[in-house]
């Protein structure tokens, strides 16, 4: 090991925890064609202490955690541990300079016991018998941590397997834990085992970067926040003076739309009517229940969730990818819950997937037969079974005119076009057949801030023109701002609903908890805790 | 536009060019460690080029390929790998002999009868591949090499005298067949003739561009290759068009037998030419699935085959040429999906770098557009 550098770092050693920088990243930038990369990234973490690094879907952490953890190269920037320079170029390089990950998806052999999973790969460091399993007991109990070596993996909740995954992690030497939105899996009392956790880690001197978007969870553990807004940080804060809402304006930025909507626009033409629909899985666990909902000409309603609360499910079951097992779909007056996808989509249903790189485009493919994808029989594309690429080439200059799609060419494959180049591509394609109704899933993810705004426009003149849009997204002001009406979905259920008008972003945030449900009203006297004003479902929901 | 469809072609002559100029390195090399001149087979086999009879011969055989790489390349394209091609071709050269020997109508009936008989069969015996993976989840890959095991019994079994059988010496025939389901050649001279079907190879490439590119079939099946999910989502019904693919891999892989059966054989016996669906796979991987590149392949595939007898006289063995195939398909493999990366990031590069130099589709002549900065 070489002596560490001390020019450029902070006074080493004479500090107490919390004082001491242990992990520096610098001006990262890190550049992907058709995504949004890092741009000028820079975070301290001290010692000792629960960074959070806070941001939407697509801001850009993973990334930055990945460059962190040597799984990606900067293309500008420095990183420094412990006030030295160092370069990663694996995982293996981060581990020995003690930084560790515990990823959002665990990596973990069902099949072994939680000791072999533990020494899997690092069999030098304490052998794989006696040894090992004295120094995981040892790990387990100075942490709190509760892990049992001998049990196999298979038979643990999701919560223990993530303890194992946290000591693994500690038993290969990390002094500075990346946890990946550690709490997407766990249940709120399994949240609050893991702060406790972590808070031992930390009065331990250990450093945890804790990723997350959920604002209640990271002003409770975090003794720092960076916030991450389109891949670059946008600022750092405390929560001891932060409220809820502040770190939420300082994650979607000030460019967003006040939530002054322009008039409404809503009628009372029903266009799609969702009636009970119910979806399982294989096991016959309910992934979708009980969904209504109508949405009128006109319309945009908005759906808030915490991703993976059955949104994805919804999507495909509204656009055919998946059937119904109950409850049926009506668009105007037709029942449609039998329909292929093809059916739906030439009888007037857009869409805009939420992962347009798997749902939306034929990545190796040009721009005018991206055109073509999922509108093969519709005019002017086809003429009966025969395609016709002069008009599809020529639509296809219209739209990147309309729609501003900065390209040189047509010709050239989606995959060199920008995230919002692609994403005004999308857009431009779905409105070109008139859709009736609009299904808009994360409609600006990981989308550049002028693409988002002119996406925006797209919607609300649709919408103006009598079009009914279901609008999903994380985004909590760009649901605020562009929808008429509001449901939030909790556990495959629509549980709650607001009106837009009056309701905050913490209101909002915390009814996808689960923490409200019913009809949300503003109360100025008690902010970030929505009233009860009535709450058919509360009986089933667990509030914290 | 017109740099990008430049590019375009540039990719696609570079992968088979880097291949082909490996696999020969590769092949120097085998013969330089076996202690023989590197060069000298080349020449020789470069030399039968200008033999006309071998000419014909090259061309014959390659309308034999041309039609397997096509069945397989169908496959490809909606990355199904139908390895079943040679089960299929020859149990329907065999089923189109058989009736070409007991039916008997006029040539103008006869003809299209055998190419229906022979496409059925194909299609059938894929078409089994391709219901066990719609309903049961079966790989096709699986499936199509246990149905070429079953394909040699059936044709065994067929083969019996007191089934459809007719021994002629020691060979197992299927009879000869009637003469109205002849096809006769275009003769060259002394060098023989040209099967008359080697058209029908030439009808099949011009269909199989038509129909993949130029149809809303074919926009489907190339977006199920390119993303199953992405072609989901716009509305194919996956499962439908993996039985249409299989259906018409086995439909097309039917036809490969039938030049040699209706222009030269007559009828299908133990000396027919066996392997060429597995050959087809790799004329399919070099052609890169174009009915334009698998023809160039197929001819070079066809040239290995019949110039590599001559090196036999010049103490060189003729393995060489199989060496050579294998070696090639290896290059290819790796070639292609370098020269494809490196293609892909070029163009992302190169459309960032005009997109900063302000060359935007529908900027006016004085005003370019700001392009956005991320």
């Amino acid at each position: 090991m070489c002596a560490i550098k001390a020019s450029s770092s902070p006074p080493a050693g004479a500090a107490v925890n919390g004082q001491v920088t242990a992990v520096e990243l610098a001006g990262i930038t890190k550049r992907f064609p058709g995504v949004v990369a890092n741009h000028d990234i820079h975070l301290t973490v001290r010692k000792g202490t629960v960074h959070a690094l806070v941001g939407e879907n697509g801001a850009g952490k993973s990334t930055l955690m990945k460059i962190l953890y040597g799984m990606q190269k900067p293309d500008e920037g420095t990183i420094a541990v412990d006030g030295e320079q160092v370069t990663f170029s694996s995982p293996a390089d981060a581990i020995v300079r003690g930084i560790g990950m515990v990823h959002q998806h665990f990596m973990l052999a069902d099949n072994l016991t939680v000791l072999e999973n533990v020494v899997l790969g690092s069999e030098k460091l304490y052998g794989i018998g006696a040894k090992a399993r004295r120094k995981i007991k040892e790990l387990s109990e100075r942490y709190g941590l509760g892990v049992e070596p001998d049990r196999l993996v298979e038979e643990l909740g999701v919560a223990a397997r993530q303890r194992v995954e946290i000591l693994k992690v500690l038993y290969r030497g990390a002094r500075t834990l990346i946890l990946d939105e550690p709490t997407a899996v766990l249940v709120p009392q399994e949240v609050d085992a893991l702060f406790e956790n972590l808070r031992e880690l930390k009065s331990e001197g250990l450093s945890v970067i804790f990723i997350s978007h959920k604002l209640g969870e990271v002003l409770s553990v975090a003794d720092e926040i960076t916030v991450i807004r389109r891949g670059t940080t946008v600022g750092t804060a405390v929560p001891a003076e932060t409220t809820p809402k502040q770190l939420a304006e300082m994650m979607v930025g000030s460019e967003l739309p006040t939530p002054e909507t322009a008039e409404s626009t809503v009628t009372d033409r029903p266009v799609i009517t969702v009636d009970k629909l119910r979806l399982e899985t294989a096991g016959g666990k309910a992934l979708l229940d009980d969904i209504s909902f109508t949405i009128h000409e006109g319309e945009i309603l908005g759906i808030a969730g915490v991703e993976g609360n059955g949104q994805t499910e919804l999507v495909d079951a509204l656009i055919g990818l998946k059937h119904a097992d109950t409850g049926t779909i009506t668009l105007a007056d037709e029942e449609i819950t039998g329909w292929t996808t093809r059916k739906r989509r030439e009888q007037g249903i857009g869409y805009i997937p939420e992962d347009r790189h798997r749902h939306g485009l034929l990545l190796e493919a040009p721009l005018w037969e991206n055109r073509i994808l999922g509108h093969v029989t519709e005019e002017p594309l086809a003429k009966g079974v025969w395609l016709n690429p002069k008009a599809a080439q020529q639509d296809t200059r219209r739209i990147v005119e309309a729609y501003d799609v900065r390209t040189p060419g047509i010709d050239v494959t989606a995959a060199s076009l920008s995230g919002g180049n692609q994403q005004k591509l999308i857009v431009g394609r779905e409105m070109s057949h008139k859709p009736r109704f609009l299904i808009a899933a994360h409609p600006t993810r990981g989308v550049d801030v002028g693409a988002q705004a002119a996406i925006w426009d797209h919607i609300r003149e649709a919408r103006r023109e009598g079009l009914a849009v279901l609008l999903i997204s994380a985004d909590l002001d760009e649901l605020i701002g562009l929808s008429d009406t509001l449901r939030v979905i909790y556990n495959g259920k629509l549980v709650a609903d607001a009106d837009p008008a009056t309701i905050t972003p913490e209101q909002l945030g915390s009814a996808m908890t689960g923490a409200a449900t019913g009809h949300l009203e503003h109360d100025d006297t008690t902010p970030g805790t929505p009233n009860l004003s009535k709450s058919p479902e509360s009986g089933e929901d667990e509030a914290r | 536009m017109k740099k990008f469809d430049k590019e375009r072609v540039l990719l696609a002559v570079a992968g088979p060019v880097i291949a082909l100029a490996v696999a020969f390195v590769l092949s120097a090399i085998v013969l330089v460690a076996s202690g023989k001149s590197p060069v000298e087979p080349y020449t020789l086999m470069f030399e039968q080029l200008g033999f006309s009879d071998i000419q014909v011969l090259i061309i014959n055989q390659a309308s034999l390929y041309y039609i397997a790489a096509l069945a397989v390349a169908i496959g490809f394209r909606m990355n199904l790998f139908n390895i079943g091609v040679d089960g299929q071709y020859q149990l329907a050269a065999m089923m189109a002999a058989v009736v070409g020997a007991h039916a008997s109508l006029p040539a103008g009936l006869q003809v299209p009868l055998l190419l229906l008989t022979a496409v059925l069969t194909g299609a059938f015996w894929s078409g089994i591949a391709g219901v066990l993976k719609v309903t049961r989840g079966v790989s096709e890959v699986v499936a199509t090499i246990m149905l070429n095991a079953i394909a040699t019994s059936v044709i065994a079994y067929l083969w019996l005298p007191d089934v459809f059988g007719v021994k002629v010496g020691n060979n197992n025939t299927t009879g000869e067949m009637h003469e109205s389901g002849w096809i006769s050649g275009i003769p060259v001279g002394d060098a023989g003739e040209i099967y008359g079907l080697v058209f029908l190879a030439v009808l099949l490439g011009i269909g199989y561009w038509v129909a993949l590119n130029r149809t809303r079939f074919g926009f489907d099946l190339r977006a199920s290759g390119a993303s199953e999910t992405a072609a989901a989502a716009s509305g194919v019904d996956p499962k439908r068009m993996v039985l249409t693919a299989m259906l018409l891999s086995g439909g097309i892989a039917g036809l490969a037998g039938l030049p040699i059966l209706l222009g030269d054989t007559h009828t299908y016996s133990l000396n027919f030419p066996t392997g060429i669906g597995f050959l087809g796979i790799g004329i399919a991987l070099l052609g890169r699935n174009s009915p334009v590149g698998i023809a160039f392949a197929a001819l070079l595939w066809a040239w290995l085959d019949k110039a590599s007898p001559e090196l036999d006289f010049h103490g060189y063995d003729k393995e060489i040429a199989v060496i050579m195939q294998g070696l090639i398909v290896l290059s290819v493999v790796v070639s292609y999906e370098a020269v494809r990366e490196w293609g892909l990031r070029r163009q992302q590069r190169r459309v960032g770098a005009e997109l900063a130099a302000g060359h935007v589709l529908g900027a006016d002549n004085n005003t370019t557009k700001e392009v956005a900065g991320r």
